[in-house]
């Protein structure tokens, strides 16, 4: 019944002309996000990466663990497109299972710092008062100790395995979302439509979830793509000094830590999996400078 | 003015009580028994266990963390769990050659980063603004560890120019100062072109040109000067970000710095050095910081005007 209801009041009612509203603006972002051809490009990118990551078993031509101890590093060649590792894997298969390890990492590593960072930012800065200082003074902490290092210190402690590496890279930048989203949330809780929604009789919770956050996203859309580039380099860092993801889990760092020593006699085994890092990191800031000037076209002039 | 900063060292206290606090606390509860490690594997039980007593490893957590913090303030960051040296003593050692690295990176980044992003502003969509620009998000988005192997390989294997590891001369230093500055210089040059073009549009631009100045006086001293507080911060943070690309740098060139003594410490599962040179680094880049906040006074009058 009451479902039924709530269906028939929502096109005549207040939700329908804010839906539209807000589909709209979304609509506009995106037109913007279209006309730029560099954050296209990096959206496409980032796409063939994901389709890389998803079918992985179709695309690769090997297994990722299969070696080969007769083809230990050999060049590129037909059989091999990128050549063989030092075990004589396939490197293409490898990297295109890495896809996966490394968004995994990224996306999940982001969303930890988002949703630990975001709800203590969005906390602090709708209540104020002691809650505010004592979350935003441990912030001040996090920060002054270098990401990295934190994230070292963390799996260091821990030890690695992909479950580690994005718990300790996802901690590490948690003071970032903290504060961004502490800020927006201060700029737009003295507004009008909040203070209409409080008028009427809406929970706190309510007031954060459905009417602040949703008007502070541009922000943290912008630093959770740049974020998730971030991410996957600090992990790959990890995995390259041997804290990371373990072997025989292809992931593109500890692959580039593997080539070093071989850097004289077969050097596309460390070129290749840098290569890869670098092509999807450069896809991700592509499209976060895009999104950036797509979401405050005030910025872009 | 002085008020200001003696005010800003003195918060420097509560932090580092706090990520002293947090790092402890992370070496704590990791698994492994410190005395265990001191004696070996196969160390009899009671042995272990005397040394666990005289560590005072089966006190309190808050009366560990007490001595912890105790015992740091004296300059003492307890004993390596390989070598049985002070650990204090070993980071010190290391951290002359860590800082040259970090500073010398910064260097590079400061000295590409700031004329590459003037001239990229001053000339807007141009061929040197699109190419320098690609450049810059390739640098962003190069992983600094790769590129410090694809150096070695040209400039050290195939062109033989210099050195691919060691530490001590000018030429040793040329390729890790490059490798760890890269990223930072193109983070500075993407924040000095989009803060020089924000000022650029500023009235009292508009007025200075008005005025028939030249365009190198205008931006030289009217944009230049105001564009610079964002690129400032930019540059600290950055320095922090190298404290911590240290770590890989060092790595890849054996440099004989903090970070390389750490990961080498994180092998051996030597936890007290590892704590202790978070420790040391997390204050280097906290000074640093406050360095960099008393530099915006300098810079500009009107935050200095707030302190007086």
């Amino acid at each position: 019944m009451k479902t039924e209801a709530d269906n028939m009041v929502a096109p005549t009612g207040e939700q329908a002309p804010n839906t539209r509203k807000s589909r709209s603006q979304w609509a506009e972002v995106w037109r913007r996000l279209r006309r730029n051809r560099m954050a296209m490009l990096g959206l496409v990118i980032i796409l063939i990466i994901f389709f890389t990551a998803i079918f992985a078993e179709v695309i690769a031509p090997y297994d990722y663990r299969t070696q080969n101890l007769m083809r230990v590093a050999d060049p590129p060649s037909r059989e091999h497109l990128l050549g063989t590792d030092d075990l004589g894997r396939d490197i293409l298969s490898r990297i295109i299972f890495g896809a996966r390890v490394s968004l995994q990492v990224g996306f999940v590593a982001v969303s930890i710092s988002l949703i630990v960072g975001g709800t203590l930012g969005a906390l602090a800065g709708y209540y104020g008062g002691n809650l505010d200082n004592v979350v935003m003074r441990f912030m001040d902490v996090l920060l002054a100790i270098p990401s990295i290092l934190l994230a070292i210190a963390i799996v260091s402690a821990f030890g690695g395995g992909l479950i580690n590496v994005m718990i300790a890279v996802g901690i590490a930048t948690i003071p970032v979302y903290a504060r961004i989203v502490k800020a927006s949330v201060i700029s737009i809780k003295e507004q009008e439509f909040v203070e209409a929604a409080r008028a009427v009789g809406a929970r706190d919770s309510r007031i954060i979830i459905k009417h602040i956050l949703p008007n502070s996203l541009a922000p943290i859309i912008v630093q959770g793509t740049l974020g998730v580039a971030i991410a996957i380099l600090s992990a790959a860092g990890l995995s390259f000094i041997g804290l990371g993801i373990e072997p025989p889990t292809p992931e593109w760092g500890a692959m580039l830590s593997s080539g070093r020593h071989l850097i004289r006699r077969a050097p596309h085994v460390a070129t290749f999996p840098g290569i890869a890092i670098m092509i999807t990191i450069f896809a991700l800031n592509l499209l976060g400078d895009g999104l950036r000037d797509a979401l405050d076209p005030r910025l872009k002039q | 003015m002085h008020k200001y900063i003696l005010r800003r060292l003195l918060l420097l206290i509560p932090v580092m009580f706090g990520v002293s606090f947090v790092v402890f606390t992370i070496m704590f509860f990791t698994p492994g028994d410190p005395a265990k490690i001191l004696l070996g594997e196969r160390a009899p039980e009671a042995e272990v266990q005397a040394l666990r007593t005289q560590m005072g490893l089966d006190d309190p957590y808050l009366v560990q963390f007490g001595r912890f913090i105790f015992n740091a303030l004296r300059g003492d960051l307890g004993r390596s769990l390989t070598t049985r040296r002070p650990a204090a003593q070993e980071l010190w050692a290391r951290f002359p050659a860590t800082l040259q690295l970090a500073a010398a990176g910064v260097l590079v980044a400061v000295l590409m980063g700031i004329p590459i992003g003037i001239i990229s502003a001053t000339k807007q969509y141009s061929l040197f603004d699109g190419f320098s620009m690609v450049l810059a998000l390739i640098g962003v988005s190069m992983p600094n560890f790769w590129q410090g192997i694809m150096m070695v390989l040209l400039f050290s294997i195939v062109l033989r120019w210099f050195p691919s590891s060691g530490y001590g001369t000018f030429r040793h230093l040329i390729m890790p100062a490059l490798t760890i500055g890269t990223s930072s210089a193109a983070t500075i040059t993407r924040m000095t072109r989009s803060s020089m073009l924000e000022v650029v549009r500023q009235d009292y631009i508009r007025t200075a040109r008005a005025k028939g100045l030249s365009e190198r006086v205008v931006i030289n001293r009217h944009a230049l000067k105001n564009a610079l507080i964002p690129i400032v911060t930019v540059i600290g943070l950055q320095f922090g970000y190298l404290l911590g690309g240290a770590v890989l740098t060092e790595t890849i060139f054996s440099w004989p710095g903090v970070g390389r003594l750490m990961v080498d410490a994180i092998r051996q599962r030597d936890y007290t050095v590892v704590q202790g040179g978070v420790l040391l680094l997390a204050l280097t880049f906290s000074i640093v910081n406050l360095l960099v906040d008393i530099l915006y006074a300098y810079i500009d009058p009107r935050i200095k005007a707030q302190y007086k």
